[in-house]
Order: structure tokens, then C-alpha cells, then sequence
């Protein structure tokens, strides 16, 4: 067998400050109450983050206020400079964002490197050229922001969730309250010094670290007029029980539980890949994850005997090696949950399997793991596991796969493979998930609207569409 | 497979109509997607040690080649010396895996080459365009064998397969073979000529189906030769041919591959397509002239810790 020696990418180029403040107006300030984030894929601290309270919510969402009315004043060509040099030092510091983030988070550096990043600077960049055109976007002849925004962003993509979130909003004239998932601060705290690089005006941009917490204070504080919220449907539902009846905008990104249909006339091998891709990407911790994969049962045992030949050249270990394809699980109580997931899918008589695959003794790993077998009345298949695993169900007929891949309470994406055009259109007609592919998975790009259906949310981020979020 | 109406006796193809309806009823190809992990496998990260492996099994790989009209004999002695020695100063490196010229030059190769393990290919079948009547093309071959060669690198007639005559692509294939005798068969598909990636499986399962011992993707007489989503296409059709029929066919990609990093890319490829099986001289070859020299730079490199000039390695 031809090994490849470790390639790991140098940590060197982070240096890490032992504690970290909150940043509000413009001024990190000094942690009194702090919390320890960890590196996943070793267990080893990182550095410790300020642990925001209801007095420090209060004091960034009084920052945000105060900079409003001079952010929103500027011409939109002005906020243009701002976002397209945030977005252009986050390119110059692509390389150091990208380790920071494998370090944090657990995922492959060649997916923060390639990917992340990527997309990070591109979405400051797209939303940098709406900021003047507002008034052509389709929204009026004078669209207004609506104030202070409570962002709260989850862990699996720490900065693309950031910018998902931040430069649309700055984009439109608002200002924004951020507060980054627990287990995942640190490319926040970043960006916070990426701001000040780029002269953004105090208080224009407040990261506030912590818990639930935290969370719950930044969306029901009364003087925020806009939430954006992407995370889990259960926290998603709360939010939207906090904020009903008090005339706050809300967007909510949630889970997933996606179809990624694969029809007998598929390209076999880069179905395959596009499987891989669905639920291997960043450890599966991904909404939009190809989580159920929905065979025509007359090519189901060719597919999978594919698949799992694959599978079995797929590499897990340390995040920064080059050649790692899957990385740490993000943390342990997220590794409890698949592995409890995990379990019941062979309780309940799926039939499980996983590549020989060594993990490492310290840290968070899970094996990317297939069970076959699946039907719609098992967990498996109708709960978000968030991690590795897949579950397989075969279908005998195009209405049948649409009726499977939409008997679901989510709604956020779904994939199509088929040689005939035909077939695509007319299924992805039938499905009810916000992105439909074709022939590929979990592709993203910040021209393209992103959000669900039912239990997956509402709004749309990316796009023409992903201003009206911040749009009166 | 998803292919369908073969013979139940031979379990091929044994009709033109069973061969065309074969061959389009193998899965498509997705253009996109194919060309995409092709790109991902070759952001692979090879150092130190795996890239001093992956250096010297490049070397055995190389069909170290000359195909000009201004071929003369001295030239190819030359260049078949090298194939024997390709770095002078090292008597570690080892020598390539053959030398490909000519049917011409074959007697004057193997006065070099005879007992020396490395082997002797000659292009043959009226290359690179393969436009000759049946028996010229089969002259072709007998002389190349009988001057020596025991590897034949033929072409495949792509007006035929493009003009969907596959039973007449098959039968020359199959006469070529036989004319062949005891040489190895490497069919050449002209990959930059086939215009579509559905093409090129159809090309390749036609070929082994007919009894190529090896498939190649170019002549280098075309300006587009081998690309790493073309060879990623074929090791795969390698793979299945062998997986449905029991017998495992090798793969050359030929034309274009200049550097060690795109090598390695190749081996990579390997590595993670088709596996241990494939990753040796006797299934893969690389279908070359200047890679050799590259390979030998970095290799010195590898193990000096500088680069020296291109003056230090012999230009043939």
C-alpha cells in the first residue's frame, strides 16, 4: 500500500492569547467570568473566552444601538468599502483563519482551507456589492435596516455562519450583536480583530462568547429588532416562542434530515462520490447533510458495495494533516449523541457498517458508518444524527421516492442523481426542501438562496433574498 | 453493471447490436462531477518519505518514448541507454519500465535492450491516426514483433467508433492481437478525439472486451493527451472489467505529464481508485519522454537536499 507520511499544517502561524474578552464597541475588554474551549481532536485547552452575562448582552446591544444611527446614515457605497476590505483581509489571513478553525472546530484543514475560507471572503464580497443597490434589489424604492440585530450562530461552520450572518446585515445598514456557539469561539474573536484592522466604526460589529445562555439574553433583549438564529430546531422553536408578539424580525436556520436520491440510471461512480460528500463533509455536521440516502432498489446492492469500497479509503484522524478527509466529532456531548443514535439504528435491526478504520485515543471520533436495512419507522430515519452516518433506504419508483424523500418534518435540501434531465426537473418540482441538487451535494455559493421548509426554518439566507431578512 | 443482453453462454457481448446495446448500457458518466474528484485527489499531500516511494515507482513506470519522424538510429540508442541508466551518477535509480518508438527503430532498440529486463514497446496498427486498411495495419505489427518488440501500442480506428461501427473497432482489436503473438496488446484510445467521457468507457470496455492487455489514453499526436478525470475513468473501467470478468487489464496514460507533482498525482489515483493491485509497472505505466528528467531532479533532491541544473541529468 502506497502510505502517505503525515503532512500536517503548521499551527505556528495562530498565536493564541491565554484569555479573551468580549468585544463591544470596538474594545475587547477584559474576561471576568470565562469558560475553556478545547481543541476536539486532542482535548487540549486552547485558551479561555469570557462567559457573557445579562449586563454585558445589555452593554453590546447599547453599542449596537449607539452605532445604528451613524452605520445606517452612510451611503451604501460607503459600507461597500468596509465589507470588501473585511473581505479582503480575510482572504490575506485565509491561512491562519483556516488552522484557527481546524484547531477549534475539528474539521480537515483542507476543508476550512478549501471551503470555510473560500466562501467566508466571497460572502463579505457578494453582500459588499448589494450595499449601494439596495433600492434596485426589489425591495421598494427606499428600503430601511431595522436596527440591532441578536445573531446567534452555531458550531459546525463558525466563521461561514458568521458571515452569513454579518455581512448581510452590515450590507443593509444594520449593526449586529454576534454571539458564536460555545464550543466554537475563537474564529469569532478573530474576525472581531479583522474588524478593527479594517476601521470599522466601533460597535458596528459586538461578539459576545458564552453558553444557552448568553443566547437567550441576546434574543429577548428588548432593544434588538432583528434575531437570526441557525442551530438546532428545539433551541429554533424557543427562540421563536421568545420572540412571538414582540414585533422582532426572525429568521431561523435549522436542522435537516435531507433525501439524496439516486435513481438506477444514475452516474454510478459519481453518485458515489456526491454520497460521500453528503454525509462525510465536516464530519456530517451539516443542516443540509445527505443524511437519508434514498436508492432505486435495482441498483442498490451495485451502489453500496461502491460506496463502501470508498468509504474504505476515506482518512480520519488529525484535522490538520493535509490528507485528512474526516476530523473530530466537535465535542463530547455531540459524540454522546451519535454514538446514542448509533445504537438505536441496530436496536431497532438496521444493519450497520464502518470502513477498518484506527481512531485516535484522545479526542472525539466517530467512524463514518452506513446502516442498510433503514425504513421510515426506524429513528434513524426521521431524526438528525448530525455526525457520520448514514442511513440507506431503497425506493422501486420515482413517486415513491418523492413521497419517502418528503416524509419528513424537515426541509432543507435533497439531491437528485440521474442521467436524464427530464426526471431531475420533474422530481425536484415534487420535493419540498429548499436546495434541490442535481448531480452533486451540498455545493454552496452566497449567490444562492439557502433555508427550509417546515421544522427547517424560515427565511432565506444568500442571495437577492437574503437581504430582505434585514430589509423594513 | 447495468448492461444487459450479452450472450447467457459467454457472458459478452457476441452480436454489433449485443456489443452497441453493451456499451450504452453502461452507467453515464457526470462530466461535473468526474472532473471534480479527479481535482480532489490530486490535492493529496506527498512528502518526505511516501514522495521518495512514489519517485522510484514513477521511474519503473515510465515507456520511456521518442516517436518523430526525425528518429534516427543513433537517437534511439540513446535513449534506450538511458532507459537502462537513467541517472548515471546514481546506481540506485532504476532503469524504466520499456522504451516505445517506431516499428522502424524496434531492431535497433533491441540490440540495446535484449536481456535487460526492460522492455520494448513499438507503436504499430499505421499510428497515431489509425486510418490504413486491416492488413497494412497487421504488417505493422508482425514487423514490430519480429524486430524484437514485445509490447505493441496500437491505435483504435476512432472514425469507426465514432461512426458507431463498434464490431469493426472490436474485430481489428482482436486481429491485432493475434497478430501480436506472444507481445503485450496496448490499445490506444485517442481520449482527445472521443469527445465525451461516456465515449471514453464505452472505448475502454470495448477494448478489454476484445482483449487489450493494457488500454492508453493518447497518441500525443493530439492536442489533448491525458488528463488525470480521463485516466481516473479508465482505472475505473479497469476496475469494474475486472470485478465483472475476472481479468485485470493495465492503464496508460500518455502525452502531456511533464512533472514529478503530476506523477505522483497519477499514483495517487491509483492508490485510492484501484488499489495495491494496479500500483506496479506491470498494470500502469506513464507514456513519456521529459518526466523521466523531472523525476530524477526531484529524486536527486530528495537525497542531496539541493537542486542541481538541468545540466547534471543527460538529455537522453
Amino acid at each position: 500500500m502506497f502510505e502517505y507520511a503525515p503532512a500536517p499544517e503548521s499551527r505556528s502561524i495562530v498565536s493564541l492569547a491565554p484569555s479573551y474578552g468580549l468585544f463591544i464597541d470596538g474594545e475587547f475588554g477584559e474576561a471576568k467570568d470565562t469558560f475553556k474551549t478545547i481543541n476536539p481532536a486532542t482535548e487540549e485547552v486552547l485558551t479561555e473566552v469570557a462567559l457573557a452575562g445579562p449586563e454585558d448582552v445589555d452593554r453590546a446591544v447599547a453599542a449596537a444601538r449607539r452605532a445604528f444611527e451613524s452605520w445606517s446614515a452612510r451611503p451604501g457605497s460607503e459600507r461597500a468599502k468596509y465589507l470588501f476590505r473585511i473581505a479582503r483581509i480575510i482572504q490575506e489571513r485565509s491561512r491562519e483563519l483556516a488552522v484557527l478553525e481546524s484547531l477549534d472546530n475539528g474539521k480537515p484543514i483542507k476543508e476550512s482551507r478549501d471551503v470555510d475560507l473560500p466562501l467566508v471572503a466571497a460572502h463579505f464580497f457578494y453582500y459588499a456589492g448589494w450595499a449601494d443597490k439596495l433600492k434596485y434589489a426589489g425591495f421598494g424604492s427606499d428600503p430601511r435596516p431595522l436596527g440591532v440585530a441578536g445573531q446567534v450562530i452555531p458550531w459546525n461552520f463558525p466563521l461561514l455562519m458568521l458571515a452569513w450572518k454579518i455581512a448581510p446585515a452590515l450590507a443593509t445598514g444594520n449593526t449586529v450583536v454576534l454571539k458564536p456557539a460555545e464550543t466554537t469561539p475563537l474564529s469569532a474573536l478573530f474576525f472581531a480583530d479583522v474588524c478593527r484592522q479594517a476601521d470599522l466604526p466601533p460597535g458596528v460589529v459586538n461578539i459576545v462568547t458564552g453558553a444557552g445562555d448568553t443566547g437567550r439574553y441576546l434574543v429577548e433583549h428588548p432593544d434588538v429588532n432583528k434575531v437570526a438564529f441557525t442551530g438546532s430546531t428545539e433551541v429554533g422553536r424557543q427562540i421563536a416562542r421568545s420572540v412571538a408578539g414582540t414585533g422582532k424580525r426572525l429568521s431561523l436556520e435549522l436542522g435537516g434530515k435531507a433525501a439524496n436520491i439516486v435513481f438506477d440510471d444514475a452516474p454510478i461512480d459519481q453518485a458515489v462520490e456526491g454520497i460521500v460528500n453528503g454525509i462525510f463533509f465536516n464530519q456530517g455536521h451539516v443542516c443540509c447533510a445527505g443524511s437519508r440516502l434514498l436508492v432505486q432498489e435495482s441498483v442498490a446492492e451495485e451502489l453500496l458495495s461502491s460506496l463502501r469500497r470508498r468509504m474504505a479509503t476515506l482518512r480520519v484522524g488529525d484535522p490538520l494533516d493535509k490528507n485528512t478527509d474526516i476530523g473530530a466529532i466537535n465535542s463530547r456531548a455531540q459524540l454522546d449523541k451519535i454514538v446514542e443514535l448509533s445504537e438505536i439504528g441496530s436496536e431497532e435491526g438496521a444493519e450497520r457498517w464502518s470502513p477498518p478504520c484506527d481512531l485516535p485515543d484522545r479526542g472525539f471520533w466517530f467512524a463514518p458508518t452506513i446502516f442498510t436495512g433503514v425504513t421510515q419507522a426506524h429513528r434513524i430515519a426521521r431524526e438528525e444524527i448530525f455526525g457520520p452516518v448514514l442511513s440507506v433506504l431503497t425506493f422501486r419508483t420515482p413517486a415513491e421516492a418523492v413521497e419517502k424523500a418528503n416524509n419528513t418534518p424537515y426541509g432543507l435540501s435533497a439531491g437528485i442523481w440521474s442521467d436524464k434531465g427530464s426526471q431531475i426537473l420533474a422530481v425536484a418540482d415534487k420535493l419540498r426542501a429548499g436546495v434541490v441538487w442535481a448531480n452533486t451535494f451540498n455545493k454552496f455559493d452566497p449567490t444562492s438562496p439557502f433555508g427550509g421548509y417546515k421544522e427547517s426554518g424560515y427565511g432565506r439566507e444568500g442571495g437577492r433574498h437574503g437581504l430582505e431578512a434585514y430589509l423594513a | 453493471m447495468t448492461a444487459t443482453a450479452t450472450s447467457r453462454l459467454s457472458g459478452r457481448p457476441d452480436s454489433p447490436a449485443d456489443l452497441r446495446t453493451f456499451l450504452h448500457g453502461l452507467p453515464g458518466v457526470d462530466k461535473v462531477g468526474i472532473e471534480a474528484r479527479a481535482a480532489a485527489l490530486g490535492t493529496r499531500s506527498v512528502k518526505t518519505s511516501s514522495k521518495a516511494q512514489a519517485i522510484d515507482l514513477a521511474i519503473r513506470m515510465v515507456d520511456l518514448t521518442t516517436l518523430e519522424g526525425a528518429d534516427t538510429p543513433g537517437k534511439v540508442r540513446a535513449l534506450s541507454a538511458k532507459a537502462l541508466r537513467p541517472d548515471p551518477a546514481d546506481p540506485t535509480c532504476p532503469p524504466v519500465a520499456a522504451v516505445c518508438v517506431y516499428p522502424a527503430m524496434v531492431p535497433t532498440a533491441a540490440a540495446v535492450l535484449a536481456g535487460s529486463g526492460v522492455h520494448l514497446a513499438s507503436v504499430a496498427t499505421a499510428f497515431p491516426s489509425g486510418q490504413a486498411p486491416l492488413e497494412v495495419k497487421l504488417a505493422d505489427t508482425r514487423d514490430a514483433v519480429a524486430g524484437g518488440a514485445d509490447e505493441i501500442d496500437m491505435v483504435i480506428s476512432r472514425g469507426a467508433f465514432l461512426a458507431g461501427d463498434y464490431a469493426k473497432v472490436f474485430d481489428e482489436i482482436v486481429a491485432v492481437k493475434e497478430a501480436s503473438g506472444p507481445a503485450h496488446l496496448k490499445v490506444i484510445l485517442e481520449t482527445g478525439e472521443l469527445g465525451t467521457y461516456d465515449n471514453v468507457r464505452r472505448a475502454s470496455w470495448l477494448a478489454m472486451l476484445a482483449g487489450a492487455d493494457f488500454i492508453k489514453t493518447s497518441t500525443g499526436k493530439v492536442p489533448v493527451a491525458a488528463t488525470p478525470p480521463v485516466t481516473l475513468l479508465m482505472l475505473e473501467a479497469v476496475r469494474d472489467f475486472r470485478e465483472r470478468y475476472g481479468r485485470q487489464v493495465g492503464v496508460k496514460p500518455a502525452g502531456g505529464i511533464r512533472t514529478t507533482k503530476d506523477a505522483i498525482k497519477y499514483l495517487v489515483m491509483i492508490n485510492e481508485t484501484v488499489g495495491d493491485d494496479w500500483l506496479s509497472p506491470d498494470w500502469f505505466r506513464f507514456g513519456a519522454s521529459s518526466l523521466l528528467n523531472d523525476l530524477l531532479m526531484q529524486r536527486t533532491k530528495l537525497t542531496t537536499g539541493h537542486y542541481a541544473g538541468p545540466d547534471y541529468f543527460t538529455l537522453d
